[in-house]
């Protein structure tokens, strides 16, 4: 199974993943409407902080539709038809990248594990690698 | 319109009134957007002779065609006015997040115009547009009106505020954005003051249309690609602008005790590896950017963050003020961002006030007892909030160096490194000669970003003065302008040494128009004839005098560092001058001639 990772020490907040991710998940350029989130914690701190989807699955297991679904690469997305905007998924995420805005989106969403983020960082934050067992 | 947010949005502070109409198809052609669209408005709106801080004055902010898409750097902003420093025409650019967000709430350009009679905010929430009251940020610092601000409206929202200082009329006030990026030169800040208006909020959450959604993606993941591929990717994320420091130390370009020297003996604490290892914290990138050049730094010894310093502050404000610990600059750093005043005309102004104290020509009485010698911390970081405030000797100073130089006299006007009004950037131009007339002719006077020169007097001959010198800082003049035109950054292309030619596909994909570099160069020419024609309708006899460089460049040669004994002759520059004015179709005078207007098409609105 794999995921996403973020090194958050290495992020410099530009965006670019957002604007990657938006672009795949809608065909749209809309940063708000990507599924990874930068925190930018300034003046202080002064560093970024970025959560991804871990692929855990929590979502899938709420969704009364079943429109949480997994994809060839074995990644839990979202089928857009399927989805009632009920947000049983939001509340459950763990790292609070499970989106409902019904002002933007006819649907939830989530990262299916495109991989387009990890193209457009310059600083190497983002990868793509085996979930690890946790003790 | 593909490529853009689609309306002008026009804000009138004296009645409150607030409309849109819509961006037009032909100003896109003509002048693209960015730094275009703020020429022409500049030009066709605000009345000749407008007092820079009166009503009739305008505050356009741009986005471009490529602003807060996936391009690299894709978040450059361009504001424009009548500038209270020089009396001519204010173009600054604002990285950061703010651009892309004027795109995402459905915007183009924000003109704001005439004078609120009260202190207001602008909030903008896609079409939800409202001048707020903004009485309680009145007289705060710029960190805590943003901190304020996104802790009242919520993170997505995009400040940019203006400090103690564009409250006050600091002729170089500057616009503060995300804790760090700054519209900073020509007093921008200064006329969003004048304004009364303390901040924009911004938040939109609309798509940003193009032509061709694969050809797009395709075309900036090829920019992307080659940026990550860069070889140059590394060690630039690593020091930024900072890179620059042990070089122009090195080769006599860093500004040291007012522009006397171009290398200085403490500079290798200024230096960007030894900046790096003792107070940088974070990179912290422009929207889009995969090679961010800011720095957050963390000074242990004051207990504060700053965002920086940039190289050209620490030219200006470290070696220029003979500061030499790297420490002590981003102090100097934070105070100017949150009094809200540029740190390199501040740099350039005081270091004009050192001169004068170390020469006698001030005394303590008219420092009000500080001690101006080059290298007092402790005087700098006392006179900055008397500048914003425009207490004593602040008041003086506050007015930029060409205006304090003429008030003082006493000869100090030759020492005052100033082109136009507006005090030099951070490069040293005794022998260099192509960076020196990109000082004389930059558009709003004496900054370097319009064509950073300097590494290419160093590659062919740094004395040199010929045709092929001239044609590349006008081919600079040209093509570094037209990314604040497109809304990205140019750094990438600078720095990174990425393939100009990956530009135009994603242009096209995206707004559906085919160009070319060269039509693009046509472009940024219209827009520069444009600025020029804007000097010579607003300075009455406008001309060749306005492009004189500094006289400390043609008759003081440093006697110390790299340049030691060495100079531009005036023969030189005369000969810079007469070989620019003619490859650019301007008279012997230094204004466009008549055949240079119409084949720009710029025939009928220079007559308006």
């Amino acid at each position: 199974m794999l995921r996403l990772y973020a090194e958050s020490s290495k992020c410099s907040g530009c965006r670019a993943c957002l604007v990657a991710c938006s672009l795949n998940l809608f065909k749209e350029n809309n940063p708000k409407k990507a599924a990874l989130v930068i925190h930018a914690e300034f003046p202080t701190p002064g560093v970024f902080k970025v959560s991804v989807c871990t692929q855990c699955g929590e979502c899938a297991a709420v969704c009364p539709t079943g429109a949480i679904k997994k994809n060839a690469k074995g990644a839990y997305y979202v089928d857009y038809a399927e989805c009632n905007l009920c947000e049983a998924c939001v509340p459950v995420c763990p790292e609070n990248v499970m989106f409902v805005r019904t002002g933007l989106a006819d649907t939830a969403w989530k990262c299916d594990l495109c991989g387009d983020c990890i193209a457009v960082c310059g600083t190497d934050v983002l990868s793509i690698g085996e979930i690890q067992a946790t003790a | 319109m593909n490529g853009y947010g689609g309306q002008i949005l026009r804000v009138n502070l004296s009645t409150g009134k607030i409309s849109k109409e819509p961006t037009p198809p032909e100003l896109a052609r003509d002048f693209l957007g960015g730094r275009g669209f703020g020429a022409y408005f500049l030009y066709r709106e605000v009345p000749k002779g407008a007092d820079p801080l009166g009503p009739e004055n305008k505050l356009i902010i741009s986005s471009g065609p490529l602003s807060g898409l996936m391009i690299p750097g894709a978040g450059k902003c361009d504001f424009a006015c009548k500038s209270p420093l020089t009396g001519g025409y204010a173009g600054a650019s604002l990285g950061g997040m703010f651009t892309a967000e004027i795109k995402y709430a459905g915007l183009d350009s924000i003109i704001l115009e005439g004078i609120s009679p009260k202190l207001v905010y602008l909030f903008i929430d896609d079409d939800k547009i409202e001048l707020r009251d903004a009485a309680s940020l009145w007289g705060k610092g710029t960190f805590a009106v943003e901190k304020e601000l996104k802790e009242q409206l919520g993170e997505e929202f995009q400040i940019a505020c203006i400090g103690p200082g564009g409250e006050n009329g600091v002729a170089y006030a500057h616009i503060n954005h995300d804790y760090g990026r700054q519209a900073g030169r020509g007093g921008v800040g200064t006329v969003m003051g004048a304004k009364k208006l303390k901040a924009i909020a911004i938040r939109g959450t609309k798509p940003i249309p193009v032509a061709d959604l694969n050809a797009y993606r395709q075309a900036g993941m090829a920019l992307y690609d080659a940026c990550k591929k860069s070889e140059l990717l590394k060690p630039w994320i690593n020091l930024g602008t900072t890179m620059v420091t042990s070089w122009c130390d090195e080769v006599g370009a860093l500004p040291t005790r007012n522009f006397s020297a171009g290398s200085f003996e403490g500079g290798k604490t200024l230096y960007g590896p030894y900046m790096r290892q003792k107070i940088v914290i974070t990179d912290k990138g422009c929207f889009g950017c995969p090679s961010p050049c800011g720095k957050y730094s963390r000074m242990k010894r004051y207990g504060t963050n700053v965002e920086g310093p940039e190289y050209e502050t620490i030219g200006m404000i470290g070696s220029n003020l003979g500061i030499p610990e790297i420490e002590d600059v981003a102090q100097i750093n934070l105070l100017c961002d949150d009094w809200g005043i540029d740190t390199i005309s501040a740099g350039g102004t005081i270091a004009w006030a050192m001169e004068c104290y170390e020469r006698g020509i001030f005394t303590k009485q008219d420092t009000d007892g500080l001690d101006l010698r080059f290298g007092n911390v402790e005087a700098v970081l006392e006179l900055v909030p008397r500048i914003a405030r425009r207490e004593g000797v602040g008041a003086l100073l506050a007015q930029g160096v060409r205006r304090a130089a003429k008030q003082v006299g006493r000869g100090s006007e030759k020492f005052a490194i100033e082109v136009k009004g507006m005090e030099q950037s951070a490069y040293a131009t005794h022998s260099a000669t192509a960076m020196l007339l990109a000082y004389m002719t930059a558009d709003v006077g004496a900054h370097h970003n319009r064509a950073w020169a300097i590494t290419y007097d160093l590659q062919v001959g740094r004395e040199l003065v010929n045709a092929d010198k001239v044609a590349r800082v006008i081919w600079l003049q040209h093509i570094r302008p037209m990314f604040d035109t497109l809304g990205a950054c140019r750094l990438q292309w600078v720095e990174l040494n990425i393939d100009l030619e990956l530009y135009p596909p994603a242009l096209e994909a995206i707004t559906g128009i085919k160009r070319t570099w060269k039509d693009l160069e046509l472009i940024s020419e219209r827009i520069w004839n444009l600025t020029r024609m804007y000097w010579v309708r607003e300075q009455p006899g406008f001309g060749r005098a306005w492009d004189m460089p500094p006289p400390r460049f043609y008759t003081d040669p440093p006697k110390t560092g790299a340049t030691a004994g060495k100079i531009t002759s005036l023969d030189d520059v005369n000969k810079l001058l007469d070989l620019y004015y003619e490859q650019r179709g301007w008279d012997s005078n230094g204004l466009p001639k008549p055949e240079t207007l119409e084949r720009l098409g710029l025939t009928q609105l220079v007559a308006q």
